[in-house]
């Protein structure tokens, strides 16, 4: 279990004049190097949750402490200066170069120079952001470029924690789903904390360890893992939040890996005809797969083995694709779905033949909490 | 012409014209700078202390409307014949561009650029001259360019209490002191000045705000 790293405890906030408060006795706890996501409607208050971590609005109650430290107790500047903040308009500052802006934070801290410089090149390498653009101005990027020079940033002086408020909010789909997907690579490799904010349920699934539903005033409707709020939705709001299409949702969470595979009609090549035939009608699959030294060759059915003797000779067909363990099951339904066979031809990365998995198999990791 | 224009008079009295230029020029870079000097906190505090802009604008609006001639003359009395009372004069003509531009310059700084500079740990004054300042530096100096040239023309002025510079040389031409071409000299000649200062700050303002080029932030 790892220790918390950030913890909310009963936090209120209520801004002057308004009627109800913009957040009401959250608790909320954020295990070290997990990605939380707080998605809600507008007027949830998650925007003022995370801002409420660095202090940018200071509570009107309870405690929220960073790394074991009552935020209230440390000096602003210095609780900032150990979180990432990156925000949807990015804010890079215009007037700064592109290694500038990536050095902000170590700029401020005074490191000098030569690890500045080294820093802002590793950053620029990790985001995939081309040397040549480090001494451009904001203002020539573009969009998918400035939102990864503002998490380059935001990760410059290595902070511990990182809040993301919709980052990815202002870039067109395809981009955005690129960012998600780098920032998935990016986590992995440097277990940060992270608390990213956003009113879209998919990127919270794509994105989080852990997803706090919140509704209007800050109530918490539910906390848990993606799998879990999507297999048992705490009440209505959350279901609705979430909304249609929660089991194909579900399926983009698992894993080949993570179900047992079944093991298919499989034969060798010298396989005489007739077995393959009997296999054929016995498994019910009306075709069997040809496999060699563990490789997949093809596979051959009934009208391919008239009047021949081996399976081999029936000169085996390609499969459309495989899968393999580390996709979704989300991708095996479409594998299946496109497949002549009615089955994904689940495979490792050298062709070798691991099993395959069926409609049945996967409506029924659907249906069946785990 | 050379009936009308002395260009005799004028080639010998080089000197004398370029006397006057000098004292034009340093007449309106002192004003320029203590201007600045004064509106730059004035703007910054005004900046924060919204409530104050409406009052401060109206006490620089005021100073900018009294008739120069009438401003010189009320001024003599406590002052006297002088760069002193000059210098009061030219000044306060500066303080209502300087401190407008400079507020409209701040308030120009995007409020995410803002945002973010200080969750990432910016404290007041780092915001200040290293965020703010530098992203309002397009409309500050463009408020000194118009001060500048403003300031030229009325530099001419001072000369109905002893200095003026180049303006001296129009007066003594308009009282037949000198011949009619030191008017000449004197008007070509501040013209000229104020074209140059234009073109030198606009050219400042390009190296100071190399970003701004590309079609960004400030003015």
């Amino acid at each position: 279990m790892a220790d918390t790293m950030i913890s909310l405890r009963d936090v209120t906030k209520r801004f002057p004049g308004a009627a109800r408060p913009a957040v009401d006795r959250l608790s909320l706890d954020i295990e070290e190097g997990q990605t939380v996501v707080l998605v809600g409607p507008s007027g949830c208050g998650k925007t003022t949750t995370m801002k409420m971590i660095n202090r940018l609005i200071e509570p009107s109650g309870g405690t929220i402490e960073v790394d074991g430290t009552d935020v209230m107790r440390q000096d602003p500047v210095r609780l900032r200066r150990r979180i990432g903040y990156v925000i949807q308009s990015i804010g890079l500052l215009p007037h700064r170069t592109v290694a500038q802006n990536i050095a902000t934070v170590p700029t401020l801290e005074g490191w000098d120079r030569a690890r500045t410089d080294a820093r802002v090149r590793e950053l620029a390498g990790m985001l995939q952001l081309d040397e040549e653009l480090l001494p451009r101005y904001p203002a020539e990027l573009s969009g998918g470029q400035r939102q990864r020079v503002g998490v380059a940033r935001a990760l410059a002086a290595d902070p511990p924690v990182m809040l993301m408020d919709e980052p990815f909010a202002a870039v067109d789909p395809i981009v955005r789903a690129r960012l998600q997907d780098q920032l998935v690579g990016l986590q992995r490799r440097l277990r940060k904390t992270i608390v990213f904010v956003t009113h879209d349920i998919d990127e919270a699934i794509v994105l989080a360890d852990r997803i706090a539903i919140l509704n209007i005033g800050g109530i918490l409707e539910q906390y848990g893992p993606p799998e879990e709020i999507l297999r048992a939705p705490a009440n209505a709001f959350v279901e609705d939040f979430v909304g249609p299409e929660r089991g194909l949702k579900r399926l983009a969470l698992i894993t080949v890996s993570d179900i047992e595979l079944e093991e298919g009609p499989v034969v060798g090549p010298a396989t005489p005809a007739e077995d393959a035939r009997r296999m054929m009608k016995e498994t019910g699959f009306g075709w069997v797969a040809v496999i060699e030294d563990r490789v997949i060759r093809g596979w051959v059915d009934e009208p391919m083995l008239e009047g021949k003797d081996r399976v081999e000779d029936a000169s085996p067909r390609k499969f459309g694709a495989y899968v393999t363990p580390a996709d979704s099951l989300r991708k095996a339904l479409d594998s299946i779905v496109a497949s002549r066979t009615n089955v994904a031809v689940v495979a490792d990365r050298n062709d070798r033949y691991l099993g395959i998995l069926t409609l049945e198999r996967i409506s029924r990791e659907i249906r069946v909490p785990s | 012409m050379n009936e009308l224009f002395d260009w005799e008079w004028a080639s010998t009295h080089l000197d004398l014209f370029a006397r006057q230029l000098g004292q034009h020029v340093s007449l309106t870079l002192l004003a320029v700078a203590i201007g600045l000097l004064i509106a730059l906190p004035i703007s910054i505090y005004v900046h924060r202390h919204r409530r104050l802009y409406g009052p401060v604008t109206a006490v620089a609006g005021v100073l900018y409307s009294i008739p120069s001639l009438a401003l010189f003359a009320l001024l003599l009395p406590f002052t006297g014949l002088g760069t002193d009372t000059a210098e009061i004069g030219l000044v306060s003509y500066t303080l209502l561009i300087l401190i407008r531009n400079t507020v409209v310059g701040l308030d120009g700084v995007p409020p995410d650029v803002k945002e973010t500079a200080r969750g990432m740990g910016y404290d007041d004054r780092q915001l200040l001259w290293r965020v703010e300042i530098p992203l309002a530096l397009p409309v500050i100096v463009a408020g000194v360019r118009l001060a500048t040239v403003t300031t030229i023309g009325l530099v001419t002025v001072t000369a109905f209490i002893g200095k003026g510079g180049l303006g001296f040389l129009m007066l003594a031409g308009f009282r037949n002191l000198f011949p009619e071409v030191a008017v000449l000299v004197g008007l070509v000649l501040s013209v000229a000045l104020a074209v140059l200062a234009e073109g030198l700050l606009l050219a400042g303002q390009r190296v100071l705000a190399p970003w701004s080029r590309k079609g960004v932030a400030g003015a």
